[in-house]
């Protein structure tokens, strides 16, 4: 069982964001899982959502509270929201930023790996938006990976985005195909 | 065999009622039942669902729509959740009194004030007594096959009666899991079309909610309660052939890892599962614990219930409303009064969990079990316990 929680702000698409990750595991014949935080979505405050993906039947409905991976869309969050809480022993956490990750980890006292990219950047390059929520699946997917093998098949994962966006699926593909090549993995201290 | 396919659980049974091919759907939005009757405006709007869809001004509206609809002679469908269903309160003795038949998709969430969006069974309680027949379901396949299930029980012609298909909002409604969809020749071979023995016609005039004086009010209301009792036969009956359909066998009640469990679980609706995981890791542990869990609430399964449970040393109760000022859990009561009977007795230990969408946890399964087993060990019973809350 993998477990994975996803930090945004209301209206970047974290919910879309794990919604993803459980179609392309049920694509592939797994199991996954993805629900929100369940609350008043309200645009612009802190958010969260969670997903499990998993060989066998998923039958735990509470939340994740000991991910192995985190997943922050919004760099800005890392000021309010103690993101690194509950990570599991060799978890990753992945946040979109432009900084250094050897600066984020040295400011906000990030605990296991940690993966950087500037999800913001690419985005703007490909999707002409500064909606992370797609490109970071790419981040999320390489700092997952035990080797070869990803967390969900990156062609399942890329029709689960075809089948959500359609027409404008094609930029936001390329843009998690970006974000997986250029994503930066700091191991752990 | 169906395609299995990753979806949304409100869309999954929105999704189903369309294969259930229905005619009329009067609806009014409340969350978490608002993307069912969303999907099913669209499924409508484009053409994919042959039906009238009524958007009403208010829940009250909405359950008047469907008894009138149903009354004529059509195959009706509803959602609601909350507020909602307390707003539709005087209604839903009228469509069960006058024996219509009807399914509504009930999201399970807690009852305001103070004002909560969140799940528990609160609002479905203070609806316990209405009349209709009334299950729970644990995940997004077993939601998906029971609106096709539902339909057949409810039109069957010994019983004839509206049914609530409770699903934990939130904690089911929301959440993307893989559901296997239903051919449409499965369908076709399970449920057959909605041939109402009376209906609404004006070349064949009928008189439906007519006043029941004194001298028959009292004969009406024990068809009606025997009628109620007795479609737990007709349910049974629908799981099997669903069975043959689809290959999934369901019952009045589930058990997970019982053969051997003297202190078993009681638990109802989509925490179920959350428990059998507990379960699961517990019987790492060594420990013979495992889960009962009710699917039919109403009728009320008091048989099944004291054979299941009577030869136990202890059942933990676990219950997702409160009675006020009552008994503790409306569950834990009627499975007091299935066992009281018995010469032989288990001890119940009653927890209220979740109450407003506070989060059960494996952790908090496992605190309930050290308490039934140290009531197994000789301890005295407490009372009832509000899992997790603050002094």
């Amino acid at each position: 069982m993998f477990e994975i929680r996803f930090h945004g702000r209301g209206g970047q698409g974290a919910v879309t964001s794990a919604e993803l990750i459980a179609h392309a595991a049920i694509e592939e014949g797994k199991f996954g899982q993805a629900f929100p935080s369940f609350g008043p979505e309200r645009r612009g405050a802190p958010v969260m959502a969670f997903a499990r993906v998993s060989d066998v039947t998923i039958r735990n409905r509470s939340a994740v509270y000991n991910p192995n991976g985190v997943l922050v869309l919004d760099p800005s969050l890392l000021k309010l929201v103690n993101v690194g809480d509950g990570l599991a022993e060799g978890g990753v956490i992945v946040v979109s930023s432009h900084r250094p990750a050897e600066d984020l980890r040295a400011e906000f006292k990030l605990p296991g790996r940690l993966a950087v990219v500037d999800g913001l950047a690419i985005a703007m390059k490909t999707i002409r938006r500064p909606i992370t929520n797609t490109t970071m699946l790419g981040a999320l997917l390489k700092a997952t990976a035990d080797g070869d093998k990803t967390l969900v098949d990156l062609d399942a994962l890329e029709h689960a985005l075809h089948n959500r966006f359609g027409r404008i699926a094609a930029p936001n593909i390329a843009a998690f195909k970006r974000a997986f090549k250029d994503t930066v993995v700091l191991e752990e201290n | 065999m169906g395609t299995r396919k990753g979806m949304e659980v409100s869309i999954g049974i929105a999704e189903a009622v369309m294969m259930a091919d229905v005619d009329v759907i009067p609806a009014y939005p409340i969350t978490p039942q608002t993307h069912i009757v969303e999907h099913l405006s669209e499924l409508v709007a484009d053409g994919h669902l042959d039906a009238e869809f009524v958007p009403v001004e208010s829940e009250h509206s909405a359950m008047s729509c469907c008894c009138g609809s149903v009354a004529a002679g059509a195959r009706t469908f509803t959602a609601t959740s909350s507020q909602g269903l307390a707003l539709m309160h005087e209604i839903l003795f009228i469509a069960s009194g006058m024996r219509l038949p009807m399914v509504m998709a009930v999201a399970n969430r807690s009852l305001s004030a103070p004002i909560s969006i969140w799940n528990d069974h609160g609002d479905v309680m203070a609806a316990r007594d209405t009349g209709w027949m009334q299950i729970f379901v644990e995940n997004g396949q077993e939601a998906y096959d029971h609106m096709m299930w539902a339909f057949r029980v409810s039109e069957d012609h010994d019983v004839l009666l509206p049914i609530m298909v409770n699903f934990d909002g939130f904690i089911l409604s929301h959440v993307v899991e893989p559901i296997e969809v239903w051919s449409p020749e499965e369908v076709k071979q399970f449920l057959p079309p909605y041939k109402p023995p009376y209906r609404l016609d004006v070349d064949k005039p009928w008189t439906f909610g007519a006043v029941g004086i004194p001298d028959i009010y009292l004969e009406t209301r024990m068809a009606h309660n025997e009628a109620l009792i007795d479609s737990q036969k007709v349910m049974e009956k629908a799981w099997d052939e669903m069975a043959e359909v689809v290959g999934r066998k369901y019952s009045v009640l589930e058990n997970y890892k019982t053969d051997d469990a003297d202190i078993v679980f009681l638990t109802m609706g989509g925490i179920s599962e959350t428990c059998m995981t507990a379960v699961d890791q517990m019987r790492d542990e060594g420990k013979k614990v495992g889960v009962i869990r009710l699917r039919m609430w109403r009728p009320f399964p008091f048989a099944e219930v004291a054979k299941e449970l009577g030869g136990r040393k202890v059942v933990l109760a676990v219950d997702r409303a409160l009675s006020t000022g009552g008994c503790g859990g409306p569950v834990a009561s009627e499975i007091k009064a299935a066992l009281y009977p018995l010469d032989k007795r288990p001890q119940v230990v009653e927890f209220i969990a979740g109450l407003g969408g506070r989060d059960v946890t494996i952790g908090d399964f496992k605190e309930m079990y050290d308490k039934g087993a140290a009531v197994a060990a000789g301890g005295a019973v407490p009372p009832y316990e509000m899992v997790g809350v603050r002094a």
